[in-house]
């Protein structure tokens, strides 16, 4: 056994080294759990990754790059791709010159989501091609495969995984090669590049005929195999719950698929032939069972309450058994909740005291919904708080209007909030509206990530800072607040109660840092006051710092 | 190691505490282990939640060939527990006749610093696993900065001591 060469690996970090070996020249994305990850391992082993400020600026700025010929991938959890599906849709389309991979991380069972959607569906949507590894050595392969197939076809290619991929180690054998791109290099192509109607009409049919040719090329392609084993049972799976079925089944035969768009229909067809009963093995959607079903392959799917939450060994069994008795649920651990000390307390106490009606936000203070604060009415997506507080305060009656506030976290404010508050400026409420930034100078939830606002960058190095309450002032809100919520202090709960009586449109950042990083921002402060600070314009040394 | 049976099946381990205690760092130490005795090793873990003080847990299997990388329901050798009251709602995680570890194996006021209750945990543990002392000793070692290294090693070895006349 070659024990030299054997490392043990998250899925996240699997897929950086291969970015790594395979040259990938930028890496850009948002934090999302279980995503999160992947960029900053990328960092470490020497990569150049970023935080974009959301998905959508991501996926552009990975796509500029694979315009000018580079390898580019963009990273983001599930939801991150809804941001991102505007760019996604099109540059399926334009295709690319260099190699562009878009890393889905899926969650199913919403460890850490608000939802748990199946974004398998986004490669049929868009019309592009999709990798689904099942353990970090997959996920190694396959992006590296991914990067093939991109240059190959001059497509962008779905790199999709899930959490029990993204977040379990397992054992990964790094291949030998260590591609050397060609140098990054802008060609002229308007036809190709610039989507006016005239360009889109041929371009569409440029996609689908690169679909078909990749479908055929599926049908003999080795990121999908079959596992051998008795003819009686034949299982047709990918991702993670091939893992389960192997587990559950070590009898039957396996068709394990890892080129899941667009599918080897023939490949399926064959393999579903030889076998008395096929059944089809996935977690979230039937996306597999539908697709083999409408293709005239019968094939068995698991029932419908399996489509919710993740499987795992023991579901797949009672799946192949037909069992839909009601399952147990597992006992109850113990809530998370927010931090004794989080000054975020201070503003959930006063939101509740003030019987506020609070369109929430997704961040840390996501808890402030949770016992004993309750303060929270709604949650939708990130940056929602701020369209969703202003539609209440329009149509609501005047005494429930004057309590609605939005809430809302720095990083997910500049993530898409900001869209959120040029709209309360331009169309503004009868009555005002009140917005609170609950600035803790870090992306928390997932980790403690930068972003703009907090004038480092992904690697914690300074950068250019984007000052919130000069960005409200710029959006054209008069009324803007810095508090800093201290437990003991009445300073924010007051500050609260005369922007809600004012009937301005007002905001309030509610600014304190993180304490779980405090110790961290302090080596930091304490670095950059050691070295020269890089001017905003050029990246140079300014001249007054040196 | 390299002469087991591959047939056998794998060791199943789950670990489970709160944020903050030391779950993840714990789960890594025995994973390294058994990917340096020749093992296939998966562990999986879920943390999306881990720093505001929810329950955390993390399955770690190893043995010849290893496939799903979350334990089965009913199929766990052994639950290392960090907190007691953690225990109870992961039992019917563990097989019938399976192990659980506790806080209360550790005599609290031997353990070096009381943050390193994981290691002596993790040292009761390794009293039952086909894995050796010094591969133990040297994954706690690059764990933990090296200053912590003795107090590390007295912890986990306090922890091997505990179990001494098991089964």
């Amino acid at each position: 056994m070659d024990d030299e060469n054997r490392l043990l690996l998250s899925g996240d970090e699997a897929i950086a080294l291969a970015a790594r070996h395979a040259g990938v020249a930028l890496g850009a994305g948002y934090p999302g759990t279980p995503s999160t990850e992947i960029l900053e391992h990328f960092a470490r082993l020497g990569g150049r990754a970023q935080w974009s400020p959301n998905e959508k600026v991501a996926l552009e700025v990975a796509i500029g790059a694979a315009f000018g010929g580079a390898r580019a991938m963009a990273t983001m959890k599930h939801v991150g791709l809804n941001v991102a599906s505007d760019p996604l849709f099109t540059v399926a389309y334009t295709g690319v010159a260099g190699a562009l991979v878009i890393v889905s991380a899926d969650d199913p069972g919403m460890h850490s989501s608000q939802n748990e959607q199946d974004n398998r569906r986004y490669a049929v949507a868009a019309g592009v091609p999709m990798l689904e590894p099942s353990d970090s050595q997959e996920a190694y392969d396959f992006m590296r495969a991914a990067i093939e197939i991109s240059e190959r076809w001059k497509t962008p290619v779905l790199l999709r995984a899930t959490t029990r991929v993204c977040h379990s180690y397992s054992v990964v054998r790094p291949g030998p090669r260590r591609d050397t791109p060609n140098a990054a290099s802008f060609v002229r192509d308007l036809p190709g590049r610039v989507m006016v109607p005239g360009h889109a009409r041929p371009a569409h049919r440029r996609l689908r005929q690169k679909l078909s040719e990749m479908a055929e090329w599926n049908e003999d392609c080795a990121l999908n195999r079959l596992v051998p084993g008795g003819p009686s049972l034949g299982i047709i799976a990918s991702g993670i719950s091939f893992m389960h079925a192997r587990e559950a089944a070590p009898q039957a035969s396996v068709l394990k698929l890892g080129f899941t768009h667009p599918l080897p229909m023939r490949k399926i067809a064959a393999f579903a032939a030889g076998v008395q009963s096929c059944v089809v093995i996935e977690e979230g959607d039937p996306y597999l069972a539908d697709a083999i079903r409408a293709a005239g392959i019968a094939v068995g799917a698991k029932p419908e309450m399996y489509r919710f939450g993740e499987l795992d060994v023991a579901r797949v069994r009672r799946i192949l058994r037909g069992d839909i008795s009601p399952e147990s649920a597992p006992p109850p651990g113990k809530p998370p909740q927010l931090c004794e000390a989080c000054s975020y307390r201070v503003v959930f106490e006063s939101l509740r005291r003030q019987n506020c009606i609070v369109a929430g936000d997704i961040g840390c203070y996501t808890l402030g919904a949770l016992k004993p604060f309750e303060a929270m009415d709604s949650c939708v997506c990130m940056g929602a708080s701020l369209g969703v507080g202003l539609g209440l305060r329009h149509v609501l009656p005047p005494d429930q209007a004057c309590r609605v506030v939005s809430v809302i976290g720095d990083s997910t404010f500049v993530h898409s909030g900001i869209s959120g508050l040029v709209e309360m400026a331009y169309n503004p409420p009868p009555n005002g509206h009140v917005v609170i930034i609950l600035d803790n100078a870090t992306t928390a939830m997932t980790g403690h990530q930068e972003h703009p606002g907090t004038g480092r960058n992904l690697s914690h190095e300074p950068a250019a800072k984007l000052v919130l309450e000069d960005m409200a002032r710029a959006c054209g809100i008069r009324r803007v607040q810095v508090i800093e919520p201290r437990s003991g202090s009445d300073a924010f709960d007051h500050a609260l109660a005369e922007a809600l009586k004012s009937r301005q449109l007002a905001v309030i950042i509610a600014r304190r840092p993180c304490i779980l990083i405090a110790r961290q921002l302090k080596e930091y402060e304490q670095r950059d006051s050691e070295q020269p600070r890089p001017c905003h314009e050029n990246g140079e040394p300014c001249p007054a710092a040196v | 190691m390299k002469t087991e049976n591959p047939a056998r099946p794998p060791c199943n381990i789950v670990v489970a505490g709160l944020g903050g205690q030391g779950v993840l760092a714990a789960t890594d130490i025995i994973a390294e282990v058994a990917l340096r005795a020749g093992f296939d090793v998966k562990k999986s873990e879920i943390k999306g939640m881990s720093q505001r003080g929810g329950s955390v847990s993390c399955d770690i299997r190893f043995g010849a060939h290893i496939l799903s990388p979350m334990v089965p329901a009913g199929e766990a050798d052994f639950l290392l527990a960090l907190e007691a009251a953690q225990l109870e709602p992961n039992r019917h995680l563990l097989r019938p006749g399976g192990v659980t570890i506790e806080p209360s194996a550790i005599d609290a006021g031997r353990l070096p610093q009381k943050k390193m209750l994981n290691v002596a945990l993790l040292g009761a543990l390794s009293a039952r696993l086909p894995l050796a002392e010094p591969d133990w000793l040297e994954a706690v070692g690059a764990a933990f900065a090296p200053k912590f290294f003795e107090e590390n090693r007295r912890a986990f070895l306090l922890g091997r001591a505990s179990q001494e006349n098991h089964d």
